[in-house]
């Protein structure tokens, strides 16, 4: 055991890998080389098409203890993950590893073939179920959280080896070229499949929608797809893309909203070629809201919206106040219109989007992400993997990355959630280091981070309700009382891993 | 306060609670809560304090909160308690 930078102790290994702790942000310097990939060649007249999914992953060549992965563009409706390890326990292979880009609660149909053996570990965060019976210990399965930075970086590092990545193709050709943009399972960005067609040693293209040669836009070239196999649905339309989200009413969030644009305005940030992330809670469309006013008022040009992207934004690209959009994941059914058809919709891969350790990724270019969290503490630390119960129940998705990125970034939240305060002395676990988050906007006041000495007079002058964090987090308390911290054992069920790859923080099991 | 018919108060929102009583011979009460291992005995405490400001020393008593605050759990337990009592 070992103490962190931020005091999380963190084991000498696990799972069979030799751990370095988290010290800093930005210093981890990487070394070597990309990871390689063998050559191929394919002839003419040679067909990568295959009659079934069983006999794409005999052709792949899956052994014992290899690693596969998917992606999550289409979320929870994903029908490919559980179809290809049922496939997988019926060829009788066993010790699997999982490196997909993320894990549903869909997914909680692998659970009997975790437990039989066929599924050695999770490469990646697990949302749902899974990772909730593995910090009650009813699972016992290594789980290894990544930021989809931190998952572009694994892989192109060579640190996660893919051996056969399945990759959801929404609209595919018979030579593997393809895209998400059309097609009954249609989800738009294909960016977290990107790293995996380029780095995996075989690449299998599974498609409810093959069309004649050539798929075109082509976003994951032929020249990188081993095999292709058609399959009756790739997903529940209804499931992959949510239906608008949508601004909050709610009075708390709106006044969380209006300070955290507030906040914006104050940086000096708000000027030609603002760039701006928000996710799709209600509370960052309703800050988005406030900007869009904002940017039409003073007749500014954003260069550009980045993320997760909702069809608010899209509404911004096509109204004038964003120049582009950098889109490595399309959250609803307008997003995925647009990127079909906007030229300045631009896909990018989640290397581009925030890998740290590339020749510079976007997030480095933001100028303020608005983020969540569940909770938050003084030092600023924001934890967004485990509930206040202790179950590892979310993924980290670009939360630590954009908020290294960006200039400014923004925690937005209740300063009280069913009774749990967001500040606390201590995390639950920490997935973003405090020295990367600017300001923590709560309905009960604004606390400002020690290293914006700045904009913290600039917002004290401009008489919004600056606190410092520890008297946010005593005021919050003497309404909620002091909530009993959690027990655990000593057991750990998963690594936080920072994008960097050094370990952040781990997850025990809880204890009943 | 006597507990002479069975009722409820309250709704099942976050942040809000349900309070249940009915006769009994014997006064138990019962907690489930979102947060019962962070403030299962801050809920139960301001519980004891109103059921015991009211006289209350029979009855069964069961709160199914969704991380309400104390004023809440007040409220809506005097307001189960007054209908419960009702004529």
């Amino acid at each position: 055991m070992a103490l962190n930078s931020l005091g999380r102790e963190i084991p000498a290994s696990y799972a069979g890998r030799t751990l370095t702790p988290y010290r800093d942000p930005f210093s981890n310097q990487p070394s070597g080389l990309a990871a390689p990939r063998p050559i191929t060649r394919v002839n003419p007249g040679t067909s990568k098409l295959v009659g079934s999914l069983r006999e794409a992953i005999e052709a792949s060549g899956l052994k014992d203890g290899m690693t596969i992965s998917t992606h999550h563009a289409l979320r929870n409706g994903d029908y490919l993950l559980n179809a290809v390890v049922n496939e997988i326990a019926a060829l009788g292979i066993r010790g699997i590893w999982i490196a997909s880009s993320s894990v549903h609660p869909v997914h909680a149909e692998i659970i009997p073939h975790i437990k039989s053996g066929v599924i050695a570990g999770f490469q990646c965060g697990v949302n749902g179920l899974i990772g909730e019976l593995a910090s009650k210990g009813e699972l016992q399965v290594p789980i290894i959280v990544r930021s989809h930075g931190g998952r572009a970086r694994a892989i192109l590092e060579g640190s996660v080896k893919i051996d056969v990545s399945f990759i959801a193709a929404p609209c595919c050709d018979p030579c593997g070229n393809l895209n998400g943009y059309f097609g009954p399972s249609a989800c738009g960005s294909l960016g977290y499949a990107q790293s995996d067609a380029l780095h995996a040693a075989c690449v299998v293209a599974v498609t409810d929608n093959l069309v004649p040669y050539p798929a075109v836009p082509v976003v994951i070239p032929q020249t990188l797809v081993d095999f292709v196999v058609q399959v009756e649905r790739l997903g529940d339309p209804a499931k992959i893309v949510s239906t608008t989200t949508r601004i909050t009413t709610d009075p708390v969030g709106l006044q969380i909203a209006s300070y955290a644009a507030q906040v914006i305005e104050a940086s000096g940030l708000l000027q030609d070629g603002f760039s701006f992330q928000t996710g799709s809670g209600g509370i960052s469309l309703a800050v988005a809201d406030k900007m869009r006013s904002a940017m039409r008022r003073g007749n500014i040009k954003g260069s550009f919206g980045c993320g997760g992207i909702t069809g608010y934004f899209v509404g911004m690209l096509e109204e004038g106040l964003f120049s582009s959009l950098m889109d490595v994941q399309c959250f609803d059914t307008e997003a995925v219109r647009s990127i079909g058809v906007n030229q300045a919709h631009q896909e990018i891969s989640a290397d581009l989007y925030a890998n740290p350790f590339n020749r510079g990724a976007v997030v480095n270019r933001l100028d303020c992400v608005i983020l969540g969290a569940t909770e938050v503490d003084c030092n600023f630390n924001v934890n967004v993997n485990t509930e206040s119960n202790g179950y590892l129940l979310h993924n980290t998705g670009g939360h630590s990355d954009t908020a290294a990125g960006a200039k400014l970034s923004i925690i937005v939240a209740p300063s009280i959630r069913g009774r749990l305060p967001i500040v606390r002395d201590q995390v639950t676990t920490i997935t973003t280091p405090g020295e990367t988050i600017s300001v923590v906007v709560t309905e009960r006041g604004i606390a400002v981070h020690d290293r914006h000495p700045e904009l913290k007079e600039e917002l004290i002058r401009r008489k919004l309700p600056v606190k410092e964090i520890h008297d946010l987090q005593k005021e919050t308390c003497r309404i909620t009382g002091t909530p009993r911290p959690l027990d655990f054992e000593d057991e750990i069920v998963a690594l936080i891993e920072y994008r960097d790859g050094s370990i952040i923080d781990v997850v025990r099991r809880v204890k009943e | 306060m006597k507990i002479t018919r069975k009722v409820q108060a309250g709704t099942m929102q976050s942040s809000d609670l349900m309070v249940f009583l009915e006769p009994a011979e014997h006064l138990t009460v019962t907690i489930e809560s979102t947060v019962l291992k962070q403030f299962g005995e801050l809920i139960r405490a301001k519980v004891d304090e109103v059921l015991a400001r009211h006289h209350v020393e029979s009855g069964e008593v069961r709160i199914t909160d969704r991380g309400a605050l104390d004023y809440a759990i007040e409220a809506r337990l005097e307001t189960a308690l007054l209908r419960a009592a009702e004529e």
